[in-house]
């Protein structure tokens, strides 16, 4: 009964210390979540990224080797150095392989051809052609020093030579092995590992060796600019209109809702949507920046409107009522101080939308721009391919050294992405340091 | 009788005289049996004049049957507890009250014999007639000289670079602000004071040369020293614009304004010269209202 009198006893502070130690531990719980999840995000951001860059890093390499070429008249076939056709034309191939054979002392039809193997023949001709193609007067008959690229199977073992098992070595038979071990035992004149220019500079490529990611990346800025051009004003004459001028109806009601669903339609649906119009309807070029452009507008309009929408809501009434309050009429309300007050937050959807747009693959695949495309595109109207899409052919492709390449350019995509976030960054404080 | 002792009948005696007109001011007229205002609510020389104006906002009315005239050069002062519609029936002035699209004016406003509320009339020139200040100063997000300069410059009232820098002095003159800010009129009109700010945006209104200049509760915001600069700029204002002010403060619209309009939940209860409102109302509930009793 006492004991009952105790407890009962127990007043108000008591009861809040009982339950403070209580509280505490909730507290303590719920910050440990918000750092596990912390914790798992950077874990996962940094093992993407470590995995990107090791494998990505080899992908802008490449092993050289510096050889000597002898550009003899006859084996080239070429008889007169003025004739443009017969420079084109002449068998580059041919001196190429005859240095190979020289570079191994490689002698009878099982050695010749496993000492081809070991040099990319073709891109080599292509380069010398390009010398040729300038001053083949002074260069016929004589013999160059060029860095050739090794063949992409070489490349490929040389880069893992030491990891684990030596991937790429099955590739080869012991004389080609022992040639490899050859090249890399000489001192001066042997492999040397570059920066792969060719990388930046040329498009893609059936062999890995010459592949590169210029047509994907000017592809993707073609694409990005058309769609700038289009959605950007689109967005905002949109949102501006919706904002400050629509009655409020059920019709502006329903493009409200239709807005808001368009943001979270699948993106292939857009796709189909612009081969159905764009490709089918009006005839537009298959596989070019222009249509693409089109569709990631359609895609990405969405997004603008509704951040900058958003944006202009932000913007006070009472600067509305002091413009109002002196007689500017709404144009002038809204161009001289809605737009520039909004214009920061209008811009951080644009790039937001953007970004999207870059990464994007699914509706480009509906356009035909998942295309093969060697050549780098010289306008919106050209066949194109972007950066994802290149990625993922590479990926898909079987052949040594491409997965590599596509590492390379996913980082090549994310530093685009970087580049680009950082200019909305600098432009949203450039336009937000005017009070 | 005793000189010590009061009677109780006495006590009772003066208690009545006492408790009389205490117990008559106390009976607050119904609203709905106020149908006419009390006073002079209209003038000789109207500058603007209102007549039967109701304003609705969707279904429920705001403003009912106001009359009043603005007289050439007066201080207006319309006081009233929250809610009595004095800032709805002065954001009818100027059409501020556009904005709101529930909102619905009827009756007749004129300035200087012309219906404000005309279909036909365009509302930039009326603006550009009638200006308002607001209750929070509200500069724009640019420098003092363009925030003065914004007016004359979509009126087109300066096409060359010296005449607009004349406006602008002599507006910021006028709004007493020119000794503070002439050495940076480049700098951010948001960086002033609030008393600066409020003033810059009277400057900001007068640069556009309007006939009547609307004051929504200019000093609410602000410290009293500088609501006592705001009002002496009010006095010196009145010699050349017509000014409509609405105030929360009493001494406000007791030191500044020529008569005082005192409105209750919508109704223009009683208007008259501001000394007699404040010493003797003709009506109960503007002596309530000045005597603390409510509001």
């Amino acid at each position: 009964m006492t004991d009952r009198t105790d407890d009962n006893k127990l007043n108000t502070i008591d009861l809040v210390n009982k339950n403070l130690a209580k509280r505490f531990r909730a507290e303590k719980r719920f910050q440990a979540y918000g750092i596990a999840s912390i914790c798992f995000g950077l874990f996962c951001l940094v093992f993407l990224f470590t995995d990107i860059i090791s494998k990505g890093t080899r992908g802008f390499f490449y092993h050289y080797m510096p050889m000597e070429i002898n550009l003899d008249a006859d084996t080239l076939g070429i008889t007169d150095t003025s004739d443009t056709d017969q420079i084109l034309a002449a068998n580059y191939t041919a001196v190429v392989k005859k240095a190979v054979y020289e570079e191994f002392q490689a002698s009878g039809r099982k050695q010749k051809k496993d000492a081809r193997k070991l040099i990319a023949i073709d891109a080599t001709g292509y380069k010398i052609q390009g010398l040729m193609k300038t001053n083949a007067e002074s260069l016929i008959n004589t013999t160059i020093t060029i860095d050739v690229l090794v063949d992409d199977k070489v490349d490929f073992y040389l880069k893992r030579i030491g990891n684990y098992g030596e991937p790429g070595k099955e590739y080869f038979n012991e004389q080609q092995l022992a040639w490899i071990e050859q090249l890399m035992d000489k001192e001066s004149g042997g492999l040397e590992k570059k920066l792969n220019v060719a990388f930046f500079t040329s498009g893609d490529s059936a062999q890995s060796e010459e592949a590169g990611i210029l047509s994907a990346f000017m592809g993707s800025l073609y694409l990005l600019l058309v769609t700038f051009c289009l959605s950007f004003p689109i967005g905002i004459a949109a949102a501006v209109y919706l904002e400050e001028y629509a009655p409020k109806n059920k019709w502006t009601d329903l493009i409200e809702i239709n807005i808001n669903n368009l943001a979270a339609v699948p993106s292939i649906i857009f796709g189909l949507l612009g081969l159905a119009i764009f490709l089918s309807f009006f005839g537009f070029p298959r596989s070019t920046p222009l249509v693409g452009g089109l569709v990631l507008t359609l895609m990405t309009l969405p997004t603008i409107i509704i951040s900058s929408r958003a944006a202009i809501k932000a913007v006070p009434p009472s600067i509305r009522e002091a413009a109002y309050g002196i007689g500017a009429s709404k144009m002038q309300v809204t161009i001289h101080h809605v737009i520039p007050l909004a214009m920061p937050g209008m811009l951080t959807g644009t790039i937001i939308g953007l970004a999207q747009a870059l990464g994007e693959s699914a509706p480009l695949l509906m356009i035909g721009m998942a295309a093969f495309i060697p050549d780098v595109p010289g306008g919106i109207t050209d066949p194109a391919t972007v950066l994802p899409m290149q990625i993922f052919q590479w990926f898909r492709n079987a052949d040594a050294g491409f997965s590599e390449k596509a590492s390379a350019a996913i980082m090549i995509l994310i530093m685009f992405l970087i580049m680009m976030n950082a200019l909305a960054v600098w432009a949203r404080k450039r336009l937000e340091r005017r009070w | 009788m005793n000189d010590d002792v009061l009677d109780v009948a006495d006590v009772r005696a003066m208690n009545e005289v006492v408790q009389q007109p205490v117990v008559a001011k106390n009976k607050i007229t119904d609203i709905s049996e106020i149908t006419e205002t009390v006073g002079i609510p209209f003038a000789d020389n109207a500058k603007m004049s209102m007549r039967n104006v109701d304003v609705f906002y969707g279904e429920k009315q705001a403003i009912f049957d106001v009359n009043l005239d603005i007289g050439v050069n007066e201080v207006i002062a319309m006081i009233g507890p929250s809610g009595c519609g004095k800032s709805t029936f002065l954001r009818c002035l100027n059409r501020m009250n556009d904005t709101i699209d529930i909102c619905k004016v009827t009756g007749e406003l004129n300035l200087e014999g012309q219906n404000i509320y005309d279909p036909k009339l365009d509302v930039v020139p009326l603006r550009a007639r009638v200006g308002m200040v607001f209750q929070k100063p509200n500069p724009f997000p640019k420098s003092i000289y363009d925030n003065v300069a914004y007016g004359p410059r979509i009126h087109g009232l300066a096409t060359r670079r010296a005449d607009m820098d004349e406006i602008v002095e002599t507006s910021l003159r006028r709004a007493g602000l020119w000794e503070e800010v002439k050495d940076r009129l480049h700098q951010p009109g948001t960086g002033l004071s609030g008393g600066q700010q409020q003033r810059l945006c009277i400057a900001r209104t007068i640069a556009v040369s309007p006939e009547v200049i609307l004051m929504d509760e200019p000093c609410s915001a602000l410290d009293p020293i500088a609501t006592a600069r705001i009002e002496e700029l009010i006095d010196e204002l009145s010699e050349n614009f017509t000014i409509a002010i609405v105030t929360h403060s009493m001494q406000q619209a007791a030191r500044v304004s020529h008569r005082t309009a005192y409105f209750h939940l919508g109704k223009l209860v009683e208007v008259n010269e501001t000394e007699k409102v404040f010493t003797n109302p003709d009506h109960d509930l503007t002596e309530s209202y000045i005597t603390g009793r409510f509001g």
